[in-house]
């Protein structure tokens, strides 16, 4: 019954990745991309990674879903240049070919029924303060990464304000739509409340600071998007504040032990879970703003309508 | 088999014709607003059953209080997604289908 399953997945995959680049129309690529991703989420926890199953339905599916089709507001349909895509393919194909073998390659190389580091970190997670494996090795074993990783989702949220700065304040006109006003009573406690469960979570479970980051971002989206709330400003002292918030706590958190004689990103045991804890919270609001920053208000109007349908 | 499986099995049988029903329906029906009532009705109908199936069979009162919870958020966002839809189409000037049969 499980192999019909993980069957179904492992055809229905590839046909849809292939559907994506192969459809014509990007308003039909962008919903084959958020089924793509749905089912790709499904496929890691088949894989028995429910850690990466949560982002990728809240980021890979959820979020990038609203910001693809956002996008294509912003955006003229175009029939595709069809003459300059064959001439591309042969070249397509062979450097698909190639990096297919390669991957192949390097998964068969791989060497079978091997644990990894898995029994080390099971060895030692008594000392990271926290009980589940995935998070021990974000937040303390590895800790230097996650922090680094911070340091880069910050330069990307500068660079997306820096293609497009503009930002719009909620309008008021707009928020008067009974519609869209319960669809933000109903959704947003919700989503609070999942966030705050997914940071809890992390402690013994999947879950941790990405996934309530992408939740929380998803509560923003539905906000932005049924005018109760503008596109955050970089001018805004707020905004600035949610974003630094994770990066200087956690900074502040990974020098301090220097001070007391220990090196960098040593938690000190007793510790190491409230510390996590508290970063991970910390990490979820500047994470969240990250990413509400990817998303752009609605397109400015357009001075002769196209051919929209 | 118990009856509660028994049971179980009819209320998935069912969910699934359900919802292949209303994906028929998004197939062959006329025009967007006809599409909406296959796709947020029957679908939701459809998976409630599903959903009241595996709840029978789930070991525990959490796990069949999640699946509950799963469809009730399915119901809440298919039905503001429906009414949304609907008036996008309806406000880019998507004519409903007046019951004439196609030539």
């Amino acid at each position: 019954m499980d192999g019909l399953l993980d069957g179904c997945l492992a055809l229905c995959l590839p046909l849809l990745a292939y559907l994506v680049l192969r459809t014509e129309s990007l308003s039909q690529a962008v919903v084959l991309f958020v089924a793509f991703g749905l089912l790709s989420a499904l496929g890691w926890a088949r894989l028995e990674a429910p850690d990466i199953a949560l982002v990728e339905a809240a980021v890979g599916t959820g979020l990038t879903g609203a910001l693809l089709m956002h996008t294509l507001s912003w955006t003229e349909e175009t029939p595709p240049d069809v003459r300059a895509r064959a001439r591309r393919r042969p070249w397509a194909l062979l450097a698909m070919a190639a990096l297919t073998l390669l991957l192949g390659w390097a998964v068969l190389a791989l060497p079978a029924d091997s644990p990894g580091l898995g029994l080390e970190v099971d060895a030692r997670r008594e000392d990271s303060g926290v009980k589940h494996p995935v998070t021990a090795v974000l937040l303390n074993f590895r800790g230097y990464d996650t922090l680094l990783e911070i340091a880069v989702l910050l330069v990307a949220a500068l660079g997306a304000r820096a293609v497009n700065p503009r930002s719009e304040r909620a309008s008021s006109e707009a928020a008067k739509d009974p519609l869209t006003g319960e669809l933000f009573r109903m959704m947003t406690p919700a989503l609070l409340l999942v966030a705050g469960y997914l940071v809890w979570v992390g402690d013994h479970g999947p879950g941790g600071a990405f996934q309530a980051g992408a939740i929380l971002a998803g509560g923003g989206v539905v906000a932005i998007l049924t005018s109760r709330m503008g596109t955050p400003r970089m001018s805004s002292l707020r905004v600035r504040w949610a974003l630094l918030t994770g990066p200087l706590l956690f900074i502040g958190v990974a020098v301090a032990p220097l001070f007391s004689g220990g090196r960098l990103l040593e938690f000190p045991e007793k510790y190491a879970g409230t510390l996590i804890f508290i970063v991970e919270m910390a990490l979820t609001v500047t994470i969240a703003m990250v990413l509400l920053m990817f998303f752009p208000g609605t397109r400015p109007p357009r001075t002769g309508r196209g051919s929209a349908r | 088999m118990s009856p509660l499986e028994l049971l179980s099995a009819a209320f998935l049988f069912a969910g699934a014709a359900f919802c292949l029903a209303g994906t028929v329906g998004v197939l062959r029906f006329p025009d967007v607003y006809c599409r909406l009532h296959a796709l947020t009705k029957v679908d939701n109908l459809g998976l409630g059953l599903v959903v009241v199936g595996l709840a029978l069979r789930s070991s525990s009162w959490a796990t069949a209080l999640k699946l509950l919870l799963v469809w009730l958020f399915v119901l809440i966002s298919s039905a503001f997604t429906c009414q949304l839809i609907a008036r996008a189409a309806l406000r880019r000037g998507a004519v409903p289908w007046g019951g004439r049969r196609e030539p």
